[in-house]
């Protein structure tokens, strides 16, 4: 099968009076998990929501494939820093997605147990899912995204405020999609978990691509000099 | 809540299928409020399978709403606007019906010293000077309408603050007087059958110009097609037949007879049908 | 037999003109609440979720007109179905139906400006999500009204209390005619103003028993709505 790649054309991004976003020019490659790095501001969050298409450029293309990713959302799942959660049971957050595109009723039960067997969730199905705590409801967010079998998973901050055990298990249901063959892209400011978890680095600085390498390669010798006052916590 | 739905409908299935066999009378809060419709209109349903919907407001609003076709008839107790209603086309002929009087009712300690006037207008004379409270009806009712003439006749013009105007019907004007230790003018049906009457006392009534004439008119079909003038003329013409006549004698209210039927054809037989009419106000 | 024996009689043994007064009031302000609901809480978050010309107008309108007072509204049906008026052909004054048009139009607004405010912030942490499952437009509003519910329901329940407490419109337009039109507040003024106090008392205490009633749903309907709500 063969996976189209996300590819930023020369993108530009004008929010609040100021360029937030200029010239950025990217391809992800089409497997493994990418990590978006950079300091605060440097636009990481809204890299990820030009990538899934909830938000347009207002210069350049961002595409999927031949398509605009804003035409090819259905193609990827999302998992937002502070997970917008549905005023209703566990199950049904997770059955959303399908509803929306029309699947049967048994093929919805299927596809939601079996998502909430994999985020651990299974004895909270019933429960209103503002019950839940927050490492349940970044598990719940992240079965949500994957219920459609998305090709590509943005994750936008997935653990930012999770305590280290929760952070865990959901590192670990992170690294099993992407074993499933999901592509992944994700935001973090946690070097840690940057290294944990990616195969290939886009460090962002200044609304542009400062630094786009393999995880290895750009942990060990940072080419830019951003990268490397970045990585000594001094950015 | 489906069940009270289910009631809901059946209720308005109800009120439909009778549509066809019910007529709108648009009438007085005095007639209403004395109880006369739920005693006569029961008898007359029976006998012609006709309803008769009663819309009570003051007489100036029944003219208004009868003159816009929205009702199929009328009865109310105001000679001079009948009259006009009638020469303006909006009505078949007007015939009478009933009379009973206006009384002057008050505080039973009568501070203005009405008990003993020979007349309405002294009375109302005394009432002026006294400064004592008056409750008005103020809605342009056929009451207030006579009430006005009454003030007119006897050279007077009330005013603030003893004059209240409540504006609103009989029994509520009423109420006001009693809380109020006020005066007022009522039509006898309506204090007769006014269950808070509390410390206010019936404190003149006999004169002439207290006299009150019901009258009863079919809305004129050519003015508004959609009438049910024949439903409407069977009415009107039970309200005056002996049947009607008779019916509106019997109806007592402890005891008491608030309406005298006055139809033409029935004014001979009254004595011979045992009904009574101690007014002295016969006739015009 | 005192005042509030004779209420008690009254409500006890269930009599018959008591219970169709109670019955015609109801089956005239559910059927005003279901109309009203069935237009105004779509339109409310509407409101919220599209835009379209007139959009502010309408949510100016609707905040206005929440506080219509009856008796104008009653005057404004009254005169639209009189037979001198513009619907007068129908025949509808002094009916029943009148009756639940009035009220329809007295809570619409209500609905309308309750609904709004009880959307707004159910999209505002929604909308981004929503665009990212490509909802389209019908869904994203049944999403966001279902997910308001509990809000809603309390929306309604409020237009079915200032709908079966009002008196100035049903009087105006239904004419208050026994049997037909006489509701429990226009049987209430009637009474009243007869001095008549008993019927009028326990049809005082049915309403009271209603207001109640309905507060304790709202309360309810907030109690497990918060079950539902994320924390801030």
């Amino acid at each position: 099968m063969s996976v189209p790649s996300l590819r930023f054309k020369d993108v530009g991004l004008h929010l609040g009076g100021d360029w937030r976003l200029r010239g950025l020019s990217t391809v992800l490659p089409a497997g493994g998990i990418t990590a978006v790095m950079g300091p605060n501001g440097s636009g990481k969050s809204l890299f990820l929501r030009l990538a899934m298409g909830v938000l347009s450029p207002d210069e350049g293309a961002v595409l999927w494939g031949a398509q605009r990713a804003a035409d090819s959302r259905g193609a990827r799942g999302f998992v937002f820093q502070r997970t917008p959660i549905l005023r209703r049971s566990v199950f049904s957050n997770v059955a959303y997605p399908l509803q929306i595109s029309g699947a049967t009723k048994a093929e919805i039960r299927a596809r939601v147990d079996h998502w909430l067997a994999r985020a651990n969730l299974t004895h909270k199905a019933q429960d209103p899912a503002a019950r839940l705590s927050g490492g349940e409801a970044q598990r719940m967010a992240l079965a949500r995204a994957l219920v459609r079998d998305p090709q590509v998973l943005l994750l936008d901050e997935p653990s930012a405020s999770l305590d280290p055990r929760s952070t865990a298990a959901l590192e670990h249901l992170i690294q099993e999609v992407a074993a499933d063959g999901v592509k992944i892209c994700l935001s973090s400011h946690d070097i840690g978990q940057a290294k944990r978890l990616s195969t290939d680095i886009v460090f962002l600085h200044e609304g542009q691509v400062a630094e786009q390498a393999e995880a290895q390669r750009f942990f060990a010798s940072p080419q830019t000099e951003a990268a490397c006052t970045y990585l000594e916590g001094r950015l | 809540m489906i069940r009270f739905c289910v009631v809901g409908l059946t209720l308005l299935a109800m009120v439909a299928s009778a549509q066809d066999r019910s007529i709108t009378l648009a009438s007085t809060t005095s007639t209403q409020n004395s109880g006369l419709y739920d005693h006569l209109l029961p008898l007359f349903e029976a006998e012609t399978g006709i309803a008769v919907q009663v819309i009570a407001v003051g007489t100036g609003q029944a003219l208004r709403i009868a003159r816009n076709g929205d009702a199929d008839a009328l009865m109310v107790h105001h000679r001079p606007s009948e009259d006009a209603f009638v020469a303006e086309g909006y009505g078949r002929a007007r015939v009478d019906v009933m009379y009973n009087d206006f009384v002057l009712v008050g505080p039973r300690d009568d501070p203005a010293g009405i008990r003993n006037a020979q007349s309405v207008r002294e009375a109302l004379a005394l009432i002026a000077a006294s400064g004592a409270p008056f409750a008005s009806r103020g809605d342009d009712s056929g009451t207030h309408k006579k009430e006005l003439g009454l003030w007119a006749a006897a050279g007077l013009t009330p005013q603030a603050p003893w004059y209240l105007e409540t504006g609103s019907g009989m029994g509520a004007t009423l109420n006001t007087a009693t809380a109020l230790g006020a005066y007022s003018l009522s039509d006898r049906g309506t204090w007769i059958s006014f269950g808070n009457k509390q410390e206010h006392r019936l404190l003149l009534s006999g004169d002439p110009a207290l006299h009150n004439p019901y009258g009863a008119i079919v809305v004129n079909p050519e003015r508004h097609p959609h009438v049910k003038a024949d439903l409407a003329q069977t009415f009107v013409d039970w309200l005056v037949s002996d049947t009607g006549q008779e019916a509106i004698g019997a109806f007592l209210i402890d005891g008491q007879q608030p309406f005298c039927p006055d139809a033409p054809s029935f004014r001979g037989a009254r004595l011979a049908a045992g009904i009574i009419c101690p007014s002295p106000l016969q006739g015009n | 037999m005192t005042t509030w024996e004779a209420v008690w009689h009254l409500v006890s043994t269930g009599d018959a003109v008591l219970m169709g007064i109670i019955s015609l009031s109801l089956y005239v302000s559910l059927t005003a609440v279901a109309i009203a609901s069935l237009v105004g809480a779509p339109l409310g978050a509407a409101l919220v979720l599209f835009s379209f010309p007139g959009r502010r107008m309408l949510v100016v309108l609707a905040s206005s007109l929440m506080a219509l007072p009856p008796v104008v509204v009653g005057l404004f049906v009254y005169l639209g179905l009189s037979r001198a008026g513009p619907l007068g052909s129908l025949g509808l004054l002094f009916t029943p139906t009148a009756m639940i048009i009035a009220q329809t139009i007295l809570i619409l607004p209500i609905i309308v400006a309750l609904t709004r405010e009880a959307v707004r912030p159910v999209y505002t942490e929604y909308a981004e999500f929503l665009r990212a499952v490509e909802a389209r437009p019908l869904q994203r509003l049944r999403t966001v009204l279902w997910d308001a519910r509990f809000a809603v329901i309390t929306a309604v329940l409020a237009g079915f209390g200032r709908a079966i407490a009002e008196v100035g419109a049903v009087l105006i337009v239904g004419g208050n005619i026994a049997g037909v039109t006489r509701v429990m507040t226009t049987t209430i003024a009637l009474e009243t103003s007869r001095g008549n106090l008993e019927l009028a008392l326990a049809l005082g205490l049915i309403l009271i028993a209603i207001a109640l009633s309905l507060n304790s749903l709202i309360h309810l309907a907030a109690r497990i709505g918060a079950r539902y709500q994320p924390s801030p």
